[in-house]
């Protein structure tokens, strides 16, 4: 099937859809997070805590409830899959100092979801310096056996990043629809961005060119009951 | 005080000076009735509401009192300023304040009135202030006034926002409000209504004239002048202008065969150009862009005359647009195809013939139109309708007989929308700082206003302040702030900054530059994005809908600025297209009118249907198809909903005629899909016109209805309205627009930033995102109670909708029939050319998906 090494979906759970990298196969979730079965490690990307107050800050007076609502997000599909190891994949709060804006529930509410497991924050460009107070560990990039988890996209084979949001827009007779997507082409995946408020990038644009060698990946478009893989070059 | 209608002043000779009367004579016109009948309220000091049609020479009538007050004036300069101790006090200033719609008709009218100011001698300033005026003049205009200033909503709204507004104003006698009837019926409505009860405050002698086409409730709009006091109603007076001759209105009868759908009116193409060869100067009126597209394409292709035929519309370039204009004022256009974009604006004397094409719409929007024909009072306006299709017949005849009994149908006075006055309320901080008690007073004067409750306006108060939310977490970001004794300033300049830039309350479809570059050739399949190699640059064709773009796949041909043209690439905000050699386009871009059918006329369309004996006004070929539909299945009575129900090509259909337009059809259709998918009747999708919506699926519909599994009263039950509609709500496209809207109207966030104009794509967040959240987290936000009102009348219609549902409980008549009927016919045409699947969902997602799996395979 192409380029994308791309596992059909499980046609009796419509939550997830399957996907393979380097050989290893995750289940891609409706949520926009990837759960490795062995492993029992569930990966999110781009949270982007305390956006809503960021942009508050600079007299954007965003909804403040993007915070609660990304990490109820988190808690529904952590309390589906059970995972023993949490990677949140870089981008997790916003700004420097969001995890300071956090209100006293919400760091409870994080505290709650990181109670016996493993939780890992991967620093990114919005939060490279993150405190030790948030419980879980901070790394730059984290490999477990062929798959390496870091928050900006090398190109490597065996690497699951985020950073782009990715995103997808898929058009037919005049109609469309634009949906955020995991984009993988076997070896590699850029994950779609958790975060309430977060935005999206296009596959189309030239930074996902440089990612995916021979432009032959498959998005994978978090539709609303289902996961749909179509390739990138039907998108725009 | 209810309001006194007048035709005829009491002494009409003495209210004119002898200078205007010998101006008057010397150009061989006379005062007019409703002219001097505005003189006497000046006189008499009460605001009017002067109600004309074009032609009557309105503007000049709205001004007289101002240029007559202005030339008894002492003719020495008198316009300085005197310390009065405390404050300062000015004699001369600013007194009269001119709004119109459209800053091109405020140029227009300034250079107008320089004439008889000229001719007279008369010792009066005037000056325009619009988006495009410089800096260094518009600083000068706040310092020293002219005597007349000549505006639009936005700019007097940046004026009242000003430290010196109290200066500015306090002088001002008069305002005069062009085009009264367009303006009240969108928020720019609301903005100048707020605009005006600032002003009643800043210079409470100001007396108000407003200047209005026919309405069909000119009481209701004569409260828009003056302050609306507490708990009662207030009213300007009435001039009615009268003595306009009725205008011959016809239908066109063609010689071919009607056809059942669609919108081109390609059927009458030949027609069309013999009435252009033989008027003068003809206005070809279409509903939409892309209408107005193909046909100008049309026309030149059958063109042997070469008769001069220009395009008109509001995304053509600008540059190109004027250019029509002046060649239209020049006299050297013989048509001109155009979309709503002409209904407003500069008056063009030389146009002897208005050809409408397509459905009217509403009987007063129709009566505007015919009046840009001909605008000289004495001689009648000459119309023809041409209607594109059989339905539309119905609506063409049912509109002239509208027209010749002069019954208009302009929506009521609008209930002023809350994203408006949050935008007010921070222009008022930005300005003097305010009390809440005074602030809620003076808004609740303004006749939108009116029955403002304190609830509402503290919550809106909260929204400026500090985002009106729930979880106080915003204090410390608070764009504006309370002082110690009570007053709302703002919390900082760049609040200010940001205000000014942001003003108004037209926002802009999503437009992207339209180039026409040469085809790289093949373009299908591989598609754009920033890998195509295409030659940069192009002429610049126009502006299109982003929304119509993003449906596209590069290789489509649609129709723009006159030529089939194909879709190439997209890069940042340019869309590059090549000439197609394709006659006709791949892509149809209908996308419907911006207005949907009146309910006036929806109900003369009904009773028309349901009278027999009126039949026989209508063309030979409709009646036959309404008779045929008669023997076959039913004509549809007054009130009741017709559904049929037949089975075709292995689907199973239910067609229903609500007549309520496009908007609220399509409204209901998400909801009966919604509701027929619970029936388990497993429905494929849906379309909807102006008369009737079909439903296709898989499930036997007649079946379900014969033994009761789909009860069609509870199908179009009235609680429809409720949970199905929150739950569609969620993820609506259109209430998403709607919110995105308000949340920029409102100032939650801004279009325009120092410096630059952000593009959509720049945004660094979706309101789409913060809709879904907002909704989840406090679903009684103002901003939702905005967005919300406004879908009432918006893009979903629902008030239409429920008050369509009302009507027809315990009316609705079943037909089963073994195929589709008569009058099914338009609207099952509909399917594939203008298909709507509910929203756009996880269908279209696995419909793309499939095809990968059908190319990995075949």
């Amino acid at each position: 099937m192409g380029a994308g090494a791309l596992v059909s979906g499980d046609v009796e759970d419509m939550r997830v859809s399957n996907v393979s990298i380097s050989s290893v196969t995750f289940a891609a979730d409706l949520s926009g997070a990837l759960f490795w079965e062995e492993q029992r490690l569930l990966v999110v990307s781009d949270l982007h805590l305390e956006k809503g107050s960021s942009f508050a800050m600079r007299g954007v007076l965003l909804p403040p409830y993007d915070t609660i609502a990304t990490l109820g997000r988190l808690a529904a599909v952590i309390s589906r899959h059970d995972p023993r190891i949490v990677i949140a994949l870089g981008d997790s709060f916003h700004d420097r100092t969001a995890h300071g804006r956090l209100s006293a529930q919400d760091r409870d509410a994080v505290a709650a979801l990181q109670a016996g497991r493993d939780w890992i924050w991967i620093s990114g460009n919005h939060d490279p310096a993150l405190p030790r107070d948030l419980g879980g560990t901070v790394a730059d990039e984290v490999a477990i056996g062929p798959i390496t988890f870091r928050h900006e996209p090398t190109g490597a084979g065996g690497e699951i990043a985020g950073h782009l949001h990715p995103k997808a827009r898929v058009s037919t007779r005049g109609r469309s629809m634009e949906r955020r997507c995991f984009a993988c082409d076997g070896e590699r995946a850029v994950m779609p961005a958790f975060g309430a408020y977060a935005g999206g990038l296009s596959i189309r644009d030239v930074a996902f060119a440089k990612i995916f060698p021979k432009n032959g990946f498959v998005a994978h478009l978090l539709g609303d009951r289902r996961v749909h893989a179509i390739a990138a070059s039907r998108c725009s | 005080m209810p309001p006194r209608i007048r035709k005829i002043p009491a002494e009409p000779a003495a209210l004119l000076p002898d200078h205007f009367k010998a101006w008057f004579a010397a150009r061989g016109w006379s005062p007019r009735a409703h002219q001097l009948a505005l003189l006497e309220k000046a006189r008499e000091d009460r605001s009017a509401l002067l109600i004309a049609p074009t032609g009557a020479g309105k503007t000049l009538a709205g001004f007289l009192p101002t240029l007559v007050e202005l030339s008894s004036a002492p003719a020495v300069s008198t316009k300085s300023v005197v310390s009065t101790g405390r404050t300062l006090q000015r004699t001369g200033g600013l007194h009269t304040l001119y709004i119109s719609p459209l800053k091109a008709l405020a140029v227009d009218i300034a250079r107008n009135l320089e004439r008889p100011v000229a001719e007279m001698g008369l010792p009066i300033k005037i000056e325009t202030r619009t988006g495009d005026t410089p800096t260094s003049r518009r600083q000068r205009q706040r310092r020293y006034p002219p005597d007349i200033l000549l505006t639009t909503p936005e700019q007097l709204a940046l004026l009242l926002s000003s430290d010196d507004a109290p200066f500015l104003f306090s002088s001002l006698k008069r305002i005069v409000l062009d085009e009264l009837h367009a303006l009240v019926t969108s928020k720019r409505g609301d903005l100048l209504s707020l605009g005006l009860a600032r002003l009643w405050r800043l210079a409470p002698q100001m007396r108000a004239i407003g200047l209005s086409a026919t309405v069909a409730e000119p009481e209701s709009l004569a409260r828009f002048l003056v302050p609306q006091p507490g708990g009662k109603e207030a009213a300007a007076d009435i001039v009615l202008a009268g003595g306009a001759a009725p205008p011959l209105v016809e239908m066109m009868d063609t010689r071919e065969r009607l056809p059942w759908a669609g919108h081109s009116a390609r059927h009458a193409l030949p027609e069309i150009y013999e009435l252009i060869k033989a008027n003068k100067t003809t206005l070809v009126f279409v509903n939409t862009r892309s209408q107005a597209e193909m046909l100008f394409q049309n026309l030149w292709s059958m063109n042997d005359d070469n008769l001069a035929i220009a395009l008109h519309h509001g995304s053509l370039d600008v540059a190109q647009r004027r250019k029509v204009e002046d060649a239209m004022s020049a006299g050297k256009l013989r048509g001109v195809v155009c979309t709503s974009s002409l209904d407003l604006g500069v008056d063009w004397g030389d146009v002897d013939l208005v050809v409408n094409i397509g459905a009217p719409k509403g009987s007063s929007r129709l009566m505007q139109r015919i009046g840009r024909a001909n605008h000289r009072l004495d001689e009648a306006s000459r119309a023809v309708l041409v209607p594109a299709n059989r339905f539309e017949v119905l609506e063409c005849r049912v509109a002239i007989d509208a027209i010749a009994e002069n019954a208009q149908d302009t929506p009521p006075l609008r209930i002023g929308a809350l994203d408006v006055l949050a935008q007010h309320v921070l222009g008022c901080a930005c300005g003097e700082p305010f009390f809440s008690d005074e602030l809620y007073d003076e808004v609740r004067t303004a006749a939108p206003y009116a029955d403002l409750t304190r609830q509402d306006f503290d919550d809106v108060v909260d929204f400026v302040a500090s985002g009106g939310y729930a979880l106080k977490t915003y204090e410390r970001f608070a764009r504006i702030k309370q002082d110690k004794e009570g007053r709302w300033r703002v919390a900082n300049p760049k609040v200010r900054q940001s205000y000014r830039m942001n003003v108004g309350t037209i926002v802009e479809d999503d437009m992207l530059k339209v180039r026409l570059v040469r085809s790289r050739g093949g373009g299908q399949g591989k598609a754009g994005g920033s890998t195509g190699v295409i030659a940069r640059g192009g002429r610049l064709l126009g502006e299109i809908e982003e929304a119509f773009i993003e449906g596209l796949s590069p290789g489509d041909t649609f129709v723009f600025s006159g030529e089939v043209v194909r879709y190439e690439t997209l890069v940042e905000d340019q869309v590059y297209v090549s000439r197609a050699n394709d006659k006709d386009p791949k892509v149809p871009s209908y996308m419907g009118g911006k207005f949907p059918l009146s309910t006036y006329l929806a109900e003369r369309v009904r009773r028309l249907l349901d009278d027999g004996r009126a039949w026989g006004a209508l063309p030979e070929q409709v009646r036959d198809w309404l008779s045929l539909q008669k023997d076959v299945s039913r004509v549809p009575a007054v009130r009741e909903l017709l559904v049929e129900s037949f089975p075709r090509a292995n689907k199973h259909y239910i067609v229903c005629y609500p007549f309520e337009g496009r908007l609220a059809h399509q409204t209901l259709g998400m909801l009966l899909t919604r509701r027929l998918e619970r029936a388990r009747a497993r429905p494929l999708g849906f379309v909807a016109n102006e008369y009737a919506i079909a439903v296709w699926a898989l499930g036997d519909m007649s079946l379900m209805i014969r033994d009761g599994r789909i009860d069609l009263d509870a199908l179009f039950d009235p609680d429809m309205l409720g949970d199905d509609l929150e739950a569609w709500l969620a993820e609506s496209a259109l209430m998403k627009r709607t919110f995105r809207n308000c949340a920029i109207i409102s100032g939650l966030i801004a279009r325009r930033h120092t410096g630059e104009e952000k593009s959509r794509r720049q945004v660094l967040f979706s309101t789409d995102l913060v809709y879904d959240v907002l909704r989840k987290h406090q679903a009684d936000h103002v901003l939702l109670r905005a967005a919300r009102a406004d879908a009432a009348t918006g893009l979903l219609d629902l008030r239409r909708l429920s008050d369509m549902l009302t009507r027809i409980q315990g009316r609705i008549t079943h037909r089963e029939l073994d195929r589709v009927s008569p009058l099914a016919v338009p609207v099952m045409l509909e399917i594939g050319r203008e298909s709507v699947y509910g929203e756009a969902g996880d269908e279209l997602l696995a419909e793309a998906a499939d095809e990968l799996v059908k190319e990995a395979m075949g």
